[in-house]
């Protein structure tokens, strides 16, 4: 299969979508020339600047107009490049789109997709680099996915442009030139349908996102240099979650890390363990762990960033102390 | 346009939609008093000539976004009253299922895209459908009304410049109601005259003295045949006054019932029934019988809410979503 990367895979994806249904439209900052990581490359030369709209640097504007084109029969993909940029729009993605489906009553629904980049990438600064999916999440009405993988981007991006509910859209910047294998034709990776990334007895990784990544290395560690086999969830979908997954390989390892790069207080990692806790709390062989960012706004100092953000070197350990609880 | 100042018809039907949001407003007012609507109401009462006024030049496929003081826009544009009402007293017959309540109610089928409970918000989501507008290339027009405390809303400024720059079929009304919340327009807002905000985004903007029900309908009426001609925005600016507080039950400490009082003189409906009388429209005891008229619809309205039952609390987590995904969960 051919290989090409996240960021393209998302062009096709969208392009595709664009093609099967005139109401699919793009929206944003900077998508005209191609976006910060290619990720609308071509798009503009294939339909043309009313399907392809570069708007102003109006954050309220580009998500709240977004509402209202989706409730008047279009299909919008609005992108506000840097996940905090959503900050300047939290009023239409938390007290629009998210409620307007279930405040007026099922009258409407609200399908739009609010593409965003997150996550630390070489000293891009406290603002440039943070995670939001953890209070995204746990807003009710609001579907959130986070893909690994080039393969994924492509198939759960289709999936939430045709999704009749807002998706939150986070493509994570360390990834976004990363290539891997990507089928040609069209394909829709369902939201809330969790992935096997690694099939393990000994311990479960479970993950989503570049931490996906870092946990299938750490994963390779685990085994080469400890004899331990751990399996890597990559949950793909937050909102939906598919805990069916999780809870069917903690079952079978009795022994689970949780990782994510955004912070580990109030993030999404407490709400797997909790509820690993609250299904499987006699099965587990030792106290569920996470791995995440120290409560810190993201540094700048090279040093300073690596202190803060996890590492593959982390998530061996927390295995490790994980398995050391072994009550044989 | 679609209101004809010289059809009689047109002229009594826009004296109902005045009288039925008055009444209507008047009626929520005792009913608050008596402890039937839960959460909180704000009336529209002493504003109704410019819902009515805009609202009497749009057709049923064009859109209006509304705010918190939302039931005279959704009254004028045509929403079930019996739905409405259901609404306001949480019941599982409202047109929002119960779901929304005074500050959220909405008929998507009569192009209202809500009553919303933020300042402004409303803005942003009318350039969206102004987009959409384009995008279908139907001739629909999209007005968004807001206030004198919403103008100074960061919404309001995005959505302006981007219809503006994009020339969408968007009107904005601002209803210059004299107070933001609790605290007056000078106290806020850096210029006297609201036009000028529109100018600053390259908006044609003008003032109409928003209780004469003639010169509200003659103003939005041009600019809403401007904006369905594809000449883009306007903003319309219309003075004038809240007779009742912020929501029903408002102490009012923040200003003088001789201001009220003074500005009650210029209330919209007698000055819209000198102008029928003027105009030879209506035969003697008409103001009188409509009023009953429309009393008797309110009525039956308040006896369809109270009867109705409330919604089944299993119901509670419905309509979050499009699909059943709660299920994941």
């Amino acid at each position: 299969m051919r290989s090409i990367s996240f960021g393209q895979a998302t062009v096709e994806a969208t392009a595709s979508a664009m093609r099967g249904d005139e109401a699919v439209i793009v929206t944003g900052e900077d998508i005209g020339w191609g976006g910060n990581f290619g990720q609308f490359k071509g798009l503009l030369e294939e339909f043309g600047p009313e399907r392809v709209v570069d708007m102003p640097i109006s954050e309220a504007l580009i998500l709240g107009s977004a509402v209202g084109a989706a409730v008047t029969g279009l299909r919008p993909v609005a992108s506000l490049s840097f996940v905090e940029f959503t900050m300047g729009a939290m009023d239409e993605i938390i007290n629009q789109a998210a409620k307007f489906r279930y405040m007026f009553g099922g009258q409407v629904s609200v399908p739009m997709v609010i593409r965003a980049s997150d996550g630390v990438l070489r000293s891009s600064g406290a603002q440039h680099s943070e995670s939001f999916e953890a209070f995204f999440s746990h807003m009710p009405g609001l579907k959130v996915v986070a893909p690994s993988n080039p393969a994924d981007a492509k198939g759960l991006l289709r999936s939430a442009i045709d999704d009749d509910d807002p998706v939150i859209y986070l493509e994570n910047k360390k990834i976004t030139f990363r290539r891997g294998p990507v089928a040609e034709e069209d394909y829709w990776t369902p939201l809330g349908k969790a992935s096997v990334a690694r099939t393990g007895g000994d311990i479960s990784l479970i993950t989503y996102s570049v931490m996906t990544q870092h946990a299938l290395e750490a994963a390779k560690i685990l085994s080469e240099e400890h004899e331990i086999d751990a399996e890597v969830i990559d949950l793909r979908s937050l909102v939906p979650l598919d805990m069916a997954t999780v809870l069917d390989s903690v079952a079978k390892t009795r022994r689970v890390v949780v990782c994510h790069e955004a912070w580990t207080f109030g993030g999404f990692g407490a709400e797997i363990s909790s509820q690993i806790n609250e299904c499987l709390f006699g099965e587990l062989d030792a106290p569920v762990l996470r791995v995440g960012a120290k409560s810190s706004p993201i540094p700048f100092s090279p040093p300073l960033e690596r202190a803060v953000v996890p590492e593959v070197s982390e998530v061996v350990q927390a295995a490790l102390k994980t398995l050391s609880r072994h009550p044989g | 346009m679609t209101f004809d100042v010289e059809n009689r018809n047109d002229n009594l039907e826009a004296y109902r939609k005045l009288l039925l949001i008055r009444c209507f407003e008047e009626t929520l007012e005792a009913l608050f008093a008596e402890g039937k609507i839960p959460g909180f109401v704000h009336t529209y009462i002493g504003e109704e000539a410019i819902a009515v006024g805009v609202c009497s030049n749009l057709r049923t496929d064009d859109y209006i976004t509304s705010t918190h003081r939302g039931h005279g826009h959704a009254i004028a544009k045509g929403i079930d009253l019996n739905g409405l009402m259901a609404e306001v007293f949480g019941k599982a017959t409202g047109i929002c299922k119960g779901r929304g309540g005074s500050m959220h109610v909405a008929d998507f089928s009569k192009g209202i895209l809500g009553a919303n409970g933020i300042v402004a918000a409303g803005t942003v989501i009318a350039a969206g459908a102004g987009l959409s507008i384009r995008r279908r290339q139907t001739d629909q027009v999209v007005t968004c009304f807001f206030g004198d405390g919403g103008i100074n809303k960061g919404t309001v400024h995005e959505a302006m410049n981007f219809c503006s720059v994009k020339k969408l079929p968007v009107v904005f009304v601002c209803e210059n109601n004299q107070y933001a919340q609790f605290t007056s327009r000078e106290r806020t807002t850096s210029v006297s005259d609201l036009s000028a905000r529109g100018v600053a985004h390259g908006i044609p903007a003008v003032t109409v003295d928003g209780n004469n029900l003639i010169e509200v309908i003659g103003e939005t009426g041009n600019a809403i045949d401007k904006a369905r001609a594809g000449l883009g925005p306007t903003l319309v600016v219309a003075e004038t006054y809240r007779f009742g507080g912020h929501y029903v039950g408002d102490p009012q400490a923040y200003r003088s019932p001789e201001e009220v009082g003074d500005r009650r003189l210029k209330d919209p409906i007698p000055m819209y029934e000198a102008y029928l009388e003027s105009q030879g429209l209506v035969d003697s005891g008409y103001f009188e019988k409509e009023k009953e008229a429309v009393q008797e619809l309110v009525a039956a309205a308040v006896s369809y809410a109270e009867t109705s039952e409330y919604p089944n609390p299993e119901s509670a987590t419905d309509y979050v979503f499009a699909d059943s995904m709660q299920d994941h969960q």
